[in-house]
Formats: structure tokens, sequence, C-alpha cells
């Protein structure tokens, strides 16, 4: 009996530690937003609302990018609905232009010109002309991408709506909402899908 | 008066071995400020290193040097125990000199 | 022999060739990062730092040979690695470059700001873009002793103290940062470190979500001195920068959410060998 009172106290008193040393998910949640309103300020364009999440960025920092699939679905669905596209309705411009937003990776930064139009910065993440060697792999190559596709109605509208939206085609996705956020407009993707879907592209050489 | 060099000396073999690294900013005059205003050319011009009287390298340097130069090389004729110099002169008078007694092999 | 017959070998040479030149590219840059070995302009910043350390300065005209680092007063050696850690005196987590700002700030009677003012040599920012707080060419004292401080750690295996629950809290609310997506580009520090041989352009990333051993090597070799740039880059430098190219807010030196971040890849890079001020490209 006095040996069970004992474990009791030792156990009660051990849980009562356990709930000192580790903190519970709300304090730590507690925690970061605390640090997310302290720990930044304001610069040039960028502006401390920019921490303000959205549906997306908040489903997907829960996830840590990988959101299971009723998730995935509610966020590809929601996303296809933001996709808005030129008024002139043809999605193909000049690769010469888009190839010039592809490797520029200006843009949105506290130290870029708001006035100046921001890049795609395409080759940080991908491959694309042959010719240049310095591309990222953090996305896949896009090397043939037209070559490999065709430059159909449908494909260049696959290909507009994912540089606009890509998160409308696979949810928490790497690749920046170029369109959506406003990063480059409407004319401009249309520069990049010619990049990609142009045959006298060199992308597709 | 600018930062101290960082300089070693040791034999290899009979030959003296030195790596000597340099602080000096070498501005090659053709940056800008932030507010436009080119940067004014600051480089070293002139390098000399001296070993018992005598100099046993020099060097005329320009702009394409880059910032913090280092220099690695070997002469004869010198023991551990003995002293190098080395001096420096930039293209505004600003000079610097040092020096290293050479270490064993 | 047919002309056809002469080409096939020709063409199938060829073939390979796009990832041929991708194996290059690495050796090269391998090639270029072993022929920078040679000397680190970052003992000129160690050099300073250690002069620093024992200058006196600031309104009370006192030196920072006093100054405690997590292992007592005045003991520099070995201090780097155990950081970030929790201080009884200020109740809270601090990482090296926070810890010295208390120092200048108790020891030296300098304000916060005054500390916390210049954190970083040169224009902090790489050269192509414009700062309008800076000026070229211009010295940081708290950059020059950091490198001093971190030079007295080279060798030690990286060992984050996660014993108190402000360090625990600490380590999580990191990670929570870590995966923390925002801004007008949607990125999180996990957008670019996460997933085996990745790159932007040709730097190549550190994997901090599934490889101790990418952690370890990234920890490891911060402050670096960034030959591209002629400066030498600490822990924090690295952070705010970045953070400007995740098109965030400009995140604040020595601030609670750095200190956080710090903890959570102090923590993933946990035994593995400090080799900082290293030589970065």
């Amino acid at each position: 009996m006095q040996l069970k009172i004992v474990l009791a106290f030792a156990l009660g008193g051990l849980s009562v530690v356990g709930c000192a040393i580790r903190p519970s998910d709300s304090e730590v949640e507690g925690a970061t937003a605390r640090m997310l309103q302290t720990s930044f300020k304001p610069r040039g364009q960028a502006t401390v609302d920019r921490l303000n999440q959205d549906e997306v960025q908040a489903v997907c920092s829960l996830y840590k990018g990988e959101p299971p699939e009723a998730a995935r679905e509610k966020i590809e669905k929601a996303q296809q609905t933001t996709i808005r596209y030129p008024s002139s309705g043809s999605l193909l411009g000049d690769w010469r232009q888009g190839e010039r937003i592809a490797q520029s990776g200006v843009g949105k930064q506290f130290t870029d010109d708001p006035g100046r139009p921001a890049g795609g910065g395409c080759y940080n993440c991908h491959q694309l002309a042959p010719r240049e060697l310095s591309f990222g792999t953090i996305g896949p190559s896009l090397y043939q991408f037209g070559k490999l596709r065709g430059s159909s109605e449908a494909i260049q509208k696959y290909a507009y709506g994912k540089i606009y939206n890509s998160e409308a085609f696979s949810a928490c996705s790497n690749m920046p909402r170029f369109g959506r956020n406003g990063v480059l407009t409407e004319e401009q993707i249309t520069h990049l899908v010619a990049l990609l879907l142009d045959p006298d592209s060199p992308v597709n050489k | 008066m600018a930062d101290p060099m960082r300089i070693r000396a040791n034999m290899a073999g009979d030959k003296v071995e030195v790596r000597v690294l340099m602080s000096h900013e070498m501005e090659t005059g053709q940056r800008k400020e932030p507010s436009g205003a080119v940067v004014p050319a600051h480089f070293i011009q002139n390098v000399t290193v001296t070993h018992a009287g005598k100099t046993v390298l020099s060097a005329q340097w320009g702009t394409s040097i880059s910032k913090n130069p280092f220099m690695h090389f070997r002469f004869k004729g010198g023991k551990p125990g003995e002293k190098v110099t080395i001096s420096w002169v930039d293209n505004k008078g600003e000079r610097r000199t040092d020096e290293v007694v050479i270490g064993g092999g | 022999m047919p002309f056809y017959r002469l080409l096939a070998p020709v063409l199938a040479a060829m073939l390979p060739c796009v990832s041929l030149a991708q194996q290059d590219t690495q050796k090269e840059i391998e090639r270029y990062r072993q022929l920078l070995q040679e000397s680190n302009p970052a003992e000129l910043y160690e050099a300073r730092g250690e002069e620093l350390w024992k200058t006196r300065r600031g309104p009370k005209s006192a030196s920072l040979e006093s100054c405690d680092l997590g292992l007592g007063p005045g003991v520099v050696k070995g201090a780097y690695v155990q950081l970030p850690r929790y201080f009884a005196d200020t109740d809270r987590v601090q990482d090296a470059e926070s810890r010295l700002v208390t120092c200048m700030v108790t020891l030296q009677g300098f304000t916060p700001e005054e500390a916390k003012r210049n954190p970083f040599s040169g224009t902090g920012v790489p050269m192509v873009t414009t700062d309008p707080f800076s000026g070229v060419g211009r010295r940081s004292v708290m950059t020059d002793i950091v490198a001093w401080v971190a030079s007295e750690s080279r060798g030690m295996k990286i060992a984050p103290r996660m014993s108190h629950p402000k360090e625990r809290e600490a380590y999580q609310a990191g990670e929570r940062l870590f995966f923390y997506r925002a801004g007008p580009h949607d990125f999180a520090c996990v957008s670019c470190h996460s997933g085996e041989a990745k790159r932007i352009r040709l730097q190549t990333l550190p994997d901090l979500v599934h490889s101790a051993k990418d952690a370890q090597r990234a920890f490891g070799t911060w402050p670096g001195y960034r030959v591209s740039e002629g400066e030498l880059r600490s822990m924090q430098w690295r952070l705010w920068e970045c953070f400007r190219q995740q098109r965030f807010p400009e995140l604040e030196f020595a601030s609670d959410a750095s200190i956080a971040l710090t903890m959570f890849l102090a923590k993933r890079a946990e035994g593995g060998s400090f080799d900082a001020p290293s030589l970065k490209r």
C-alpha cells in the first residue's frame, strides 16, 4: 500500500516535471507568433503584412509541404479559380522577351526598385535553353518542353495556368504563384509560355 | 594605418616559401555607391619583398588584383631565423611594411 | 565505309554530353573551391576581432574580457559551438551575436541600438543591389568580433544545449519558422532547403530537412569569408540575406526569430565539426 502511494507520488511528480520540460503545442505556436511580430521590420516595398499567410500558405506550412489528399484537392480546386487569362485571348507571346524574364531574378525584394518589372527567376530552379549552363535543379528541367508536348491550345493553357498559379495543379508546390500574387503580369507570362512552347525558342532546339 | 599583413615563411627544401595575406580594399574605381557616386580607385601599386638587404620579389599591381590579396612564392638564399620584409605602397601613397622570421622546414 | 557508320559513334558520343557537362560543372566548382583554400582573408577579421575583444570601448570604457558566452566570464574557447543556449541573466535563449550585444550593453554601456548598429561589414547586401543605409568598404565591429569568437571553436563539435524548456521552445519555434511560407513568392526556408542535390543556379543547397550531413556542413561553415563579396559573413547575416531573397520584410539583427532558427539549425547540425570561419564562393 505504502509503495503504491510512493509510486503514485513519484509518477505524479514526474508528469508535472514532464509538463514543465516540454512546451505545449499552443505555447510553441504563441512563441512563434510573437517572434514573427517582433523580429521583422518593414523595408522598401517589403511590408510586414507580407507575413500574414493566406489559406494556401497556412495549410502548406502546417503540413510541411506534404498535405493529405483531401487538403491537396481542396487547394488545387480553389486555386484554379484564381487564374486570369489575358483579355487579348492570345497566350503565346515573344520567346525573346520570355528568355529575358526567365533570366532575371529581380523583383519584390526590399532591395529591388518597385518601379522596375519583376523577373521570373526561372533559371534559379529550372534548366531551360541548353546554352545556359547556370541553371538550378529545384524544379524539373524544362528543356524541350514544347518539343515533347506540342503547342496546342490545351498545352498553352496548361503552361500559362501553371506559371500563373502552380498551386492549382500541385498543392504546396515550391513554385511561386507568379500571376496570382502579382509578381508577373499576364503579358509577361505569355512571353514565358512562348519561351516554353514556340518551336523557334532555344528551349525547343 | 592599414591592418598588418599576415605572413608565414618556412623552409621548403633549399628555398624559403612565403605566404602573405594583405588587408586592402583594392577598389578598382569602377564601382558605384548606392547614391550613384563612383567609389574612387584605391589599390596597391607596388609590392617589394626583401631579405638580407636584397630585393627578392618586386611586383607592380593594378586593378585586376582582388580585395585582400594573397601571394604565395618561393626564393633562394634564406635560412631559418632570418628576417623577410614585405612592403606595399598604394595609389594614394599609403604604405605598410611587415616582417616575419623564417621558420624551419 | 558508309557515312552513317562513321556518324553513329559520333552521335553516341554526343548523347551523354548534356549530363557530362553537368558532372564537369560540379567538378569545376569543387576545383575552384580547392584553389581558394590556400589562404583565408577571414584571418584579417579574426585578428581585428581579438583586438576589439580586449579594447576598452563605450561609455563605460570597458573591454569584453569578462563577457559570459555560456562557459563563464571571459571563456571564449569552445563557446560558439555550445550556442544557442539559455542564459539566466537575460532569461532567454541567445546565440553568439545576441550575446555579444548583451555584453556590449551591460559591460561597455552601449545602448542596444548602438550595439546592433552596422552589424554587417561592407554594404551587407551583395554589390549589385542598392542599400541606402551603408557605404562601400565599411567595417563592422560586430562582424570582426564574431569572426574571432567563432575561430576559437574551430575544430570542435557542434553541441547546442537542449535541456532548458526555453531551449526546447526555441528549437520548436525555429522549426515552425523554417516551414513558414509567406510573401509574394510563397517561400519558406524549406522551399530551397529540402531534397537531395538541389541547387539555385550553380549554388548547391544543403538539404536541412533530411540530411544531417548537409546540416552539419552548412552550420559548420558559417561565419565564412565570401570571396565574391570580399566580406566575412556571419550566421545572422546568412539568415538576413535568406529572408531578403524570400521576399520577406527585413529580419532584425539578433532578433528572437533569428535565434530560434539558429537553434533549430544548430540542433540539426549537432555532432558535426565546426570549421569556421571558412572560405566561400
